[in-house]
Formats: structure tokens, sequence, C-alpha cells
């Protein structure tokens, strides 16, 4: 078994705009989530917006630079992640369809094993 | 060396690479471990064959001889992690199988489970092409370099980057379960579509056919047609690549230049593949709805089946491209429509239903419409619009035999062109 981390991006824009029902789809769509694939959920979290974010970057001389806002700017914006089991990517593509994601997507990334 | 032998390495290499590094890799679990194996047996194989003589079923022989390279090396390497990650499998398939002999048969999907990690919709689909090349047909980097002309460095680069892809995301070595196969077997065939087309016109160069690119193509069509011998699909697009096929030597004449459909010579029409095409078109056609490769062959059949350029049922034609467009709404289907209809129903009705296709951004680089609208401005009598749409068309040609033929297209409508007033 591996594990990926499976990230939501979505359009935070769209998500404001949407009506009040939508939200309620997108929750009942996590716990949907959880009540069918709770044995490969290893964790998960919702995120603030991208607009709560801050950057730190070191500039190689024991200064950093702190700036507002998340590392790159783009449509869709990281909005939360489940970290799951699965044997192989097939299995973990299968359980990233399941994630909701009505207004953007998921990315699947394998977590690295360090030994 | 025996230049017999050589020959016999040559069809081996052709014939069985994909057979042997399928079998090699369900024992390595690695595809550059079990790569190495089988380039080794290959050597090996050049070096006893003159004196052992050519074994009776070369690809048994190599198998045995690249299986027990890999089962020493990984013996011999058990203790170290160095062949880690492992390729996923199914079941008992989990690492290497050490108690595997060499003499064990290979089975026969081992190839399918080559063929579909290649093809896996997680790696971008140049890569599924350059995999397939470089892994199924045994190709080196620089030959599928070659063939898609990017440099050696880049092409090696993509190859590497989805090797690593595919053993740190853990894409499986494995036959997709029934209710996924229709949709992999679709991108498996899009890869091998793919390399046929390619090589059928070639985008640029001097050739206008790319005869190594068309024969792995037709190479790993008739592959797939012994794999999945009852899929409607795969016999579409090997009665496809045959039909189409079977026309490339009157495509051009004998001073290079390149020879429409319209004045070809037929006598010169492979009547073998188009045999065996048209067979496989009628059994492609036999699921309804029929599916889009067997479409696209039976266009391909009726041109085939044609005894003359004006016998031929445009009718027909413009009946299977409606049928194409909807299973396969794409403005390129509509746009070799839009050229039957110039056919069935004349050039007036051809060119009203081209230049409803005027504003598809997808052709808006796509030398055929402008080509095809010449054509049927010449057709018109149209001379000025007619060079108009031939210098439009040569502008985004790159292929020299295209090139060439448009060229002289738009000098004769420069002729016919009355004068200015």
């Amino acid at each position: 078994m591996a594990e990926y981390l499976v990230l939501i991006y979505e359009d935070e824009h769209a998500i404001e705009q949407a009506d009040p029902s939508a939200w309620k789809t997108m929750m009942d769509g996590h716990n949907a989530f959880g009540a069918a694939h709770g044995a490969s959920i290893r964790g998960g979290n919702a995120l603030q917006p991208a607009g709560t974010a801050t950057s730190i970057r070191s500039d190689g001389a024991g200064g950093f630079t702190i700036t507002d806002g998340a590392f790159a700017e783009t449509k869709e914006a990281l909005g939360g992640y489940y970290l799951v089991e699965a044997a192989d990517l097939d299995e973990a593509i299968a359980l990233a369809k399941a994630v909701p994601a009505a207004f953007g997507g998921v990315e699947v990334r394998p977590v690295r094993v360090l030994d | 060396m025996d230049a017999s032998v050589e020959a016999a390495v040559a069809d081996a290499h052709r014939r069985e690479w994909a057979f042997v590094l399928a079998a090699t890799v369900r024992v390595t679990g690695d595809i550059d471990l079990a790569e190495e194996c089988v380039q080794e047996a290959y050597a090996r194989a050049l070096t006893t064959w003159p004196d052992q003589g050519v074994p009776t079923r070369p690809g048994a022989w190599l198998t045995t001889v690249s299986r027990r390279r890999a089962l020493d090396l990984l013996r011999r390497n058990a203790t170290h992690d160095r062949f880690l990650p492992k390729l996923v499998g199914t079941g008992t398939f989990d690492g290497p199988d050490l108690t595997a002999t060499a003499d064990t048969g290979p089975i026969d999907d081992d190839r399918l489970r080559l063929i579909f990690t290649c093809c896996h919709p997680a790696l971008a689909p140049e890569t599924q092409v350059a995999l397939t090349l470089r892994l199924v047909c045994g190709l080196t980097t620089t030959e599928v370099a070659r063939m898609f002309l990017v440099p050696e460095a880049t092409m090696a680069a993509r190859i590497t980057r989805a090797k690593k892809k595919i053993a740190a995301a853990r894409i499986p070595y494995r036959v997709p379960a029934a209710d996924e196969l229709p949709g992999r077997i679709d991108a498996v065939l899009t890869v091998v579509h793919l390399v046929f087309t390619t090589g059928h016109t070639a985008p640029v160069g001097s050739d206008l056919v790319r005869t190594d690119l068309v024969e792995r193509a037709l190479h790993l069509s008739r592959m797939l047609r012994t794999l999945l011998p009852d899929d409607p699909d795969v016999a579409g697009l090997l009665a496809l690549v045959l039909l189409t096929d079977a026309r490339r030597s009157s495509r051009t004449s004998d001073d290079g230049t390149l020879t429409l459909l319209s004045d070809q010579d037929r006598s010169r029409w492979d009547a073998e593949e188009i045999a065996e095409g048209l067979t496989l078109v009628r059994e492609a056609l036999g699921r309804r709805p029929p599916g889009r490769y067997a479409l696209m062959a039976a266009i391909a059949a009726v041109h085939a089946e044609a005894p003359t350029w004006s016998a031929t049922d445009w009718a027909e034609l413009v009946g299977l491209y409606d049928l194409l467009a909807t299973i396969w709404p794409s403005p390129v289907v509509s746009l070799n429509r839009a050229v039957a209809v110039g056919f069935a129903d004349g050039p007036a009705a051809g060119l009203a239903a081209l230049d409803a296709l005027a504003d598809e951004p997808q052709l808006a680089t796509y030398a055929y419409l402008p080509s095809a609208r010449a054509d049927l401005l010449r057709r018109l009598g149209r001379h000025d619009e007619a060079a108009a749409a031939y210098r439009r068309a040569l502008d985004l040609t790159d292929n020299a035999v295209e090139s060439g033929f448009l060229a002289a297209r738009l000098a004769e409508a420069e002729r016919d062109a009355r004068p200015a007033s």
C-alpha cells in the first residue's frame, strides 16, 4: 500500500458567488466521501482561502522575505486536502474521483517514503 | 557475421521484443532492469546463434536467457534495495518473484500489461507514444527522438521522467478491470492511431510517408488484434490502418510529387491489405452503434472498393461522416464531410458546408481547411479566391511533398485567374 495526497483546487471566487445550497452540497459531498471511504482516509482538512496565505522565502543569507499571498496566483487555489491510502495509482485516482470538487478539480501526488 | 543470423536477430527484435521484455518485467518488477536484461539477451543471440544455429522459437530462447539473467541479478542483489521501488502488479506479484524459474512460460497477457502501462492516462499523450515505441516496439531512444523530430536529450528526459513516474506514483503493471477496460483500450488505440497518422502524412520533412512509423503502427495494431481478438474497436483500427496503408505506393509519383486520391493508379493499391481490411471492417461494424475507428475504416473501405475515382459512392461517404460526427464530433470530421458533400452535391454545396467551419479555432492553423476550400473555389472557376486559399494553405504546410503540390496548384490558379480589371 502507498499514501497519496489528494489536493483540492477550486475557484474561490466562484464558490463565494455560489448559491448557499452549493455550500451544503459540498459539505454533504465531503461527509459522503468520508462515510464511503473512511477506511482509506488517513487525514484531511479544509483550508482558509488563499487570501489568508503568507509566503516565506529564505534569501539564502539568513534573512527571509515574507510576502502576503499564496506561492502561485492561480485561478484555482488549494482549498483542502485528503491523505489517502491506496494500493496503486488506479486506486488513488478512483478515490480522487469521489472527492467533491465542483468548482475545480483535484491533484493526486504520491507521498514520498524516505528511508 | 553470417548475414542470415543477423537478419534473424533483427527479425526477432521486431517481432519478439515486447514479449521478451514483458515477461522479464514480471520477474524484475522494474522496467529499467528488465530492459537491461533483454538487451543482453539479444546481444547473446548475436554471439551464440552463429554457432548454435537460430532456435526454432527465438522468442522463447530470448525470454529464457533474459529471465535467467534477471533472476541472477536479483538474487545477487536480494539483500539490497537497489531495485526498489517495484512495479505494482496484481495480487501475488508484489516484488521480484524469486521463486519463478526461467522455464516458467510467460503469460501472453504480459504484453498487454506492458501496453496498458505505457498508455496509462496519467502519462501525457506524447509520453505514452514515446514509451510505447521504446518499450513495446523496442526502439532506441535515438530512434524515437528521430521519429518525432525532437532532440535526443529531450526524448531521453521524457522517457526517464515517465519511468520514474510509473515507479513513484505506482502506475500498475496490469490489465485494467472490465469496467475500466473500454476507456483504457481507447487510450491505447489513440496512441497507435497517432503513430500511424504521423507516419502516413509526416507533419514536417521531405518525405510524404514515414515508413518506419507506419510499419510500427501496423505491427502494434496486429499485436493488439492478437491480444484482444474480440474487441471491435481493435478490429476497426487494424482495418483502418490496412485500408489506408494499402494506398501507400500510389500516393506519390515516381518523381516524389503528391498524387491525389483522384489521380492514383488504383492497380497499385495493395490488394491483400484491402481484402484483409474489408473483412475486419465488416466485423468491426457488427457492433451497434459502430465505434470511431470502425467508421473511419468504413470510409477508407468506400474508397478502397471504388474501381475508379468517378465511381466513388460520395453519398455513402457523406452518410458515414454524419454517423462519425455523432459519436466523434470534431471540426476535422466536419471538414472531411464538407469535402465529400462537394463531390456528392457539387462544389457550391461543399463550399457552403466548409465556410460554416471558417471560425473553428481548432482549424485555424490546419492546412487542409484552406486547401480544401481552394479546390472547391477552383472547381467553381473562382480562380482569384482559389489562389489566395492555396497561398494560405502553403503558409501552414511544413511537409515538402505537400508544399510542392500546393505550389503547383497555386501556379495553375494564378494562370487561370482573369486579369484584374
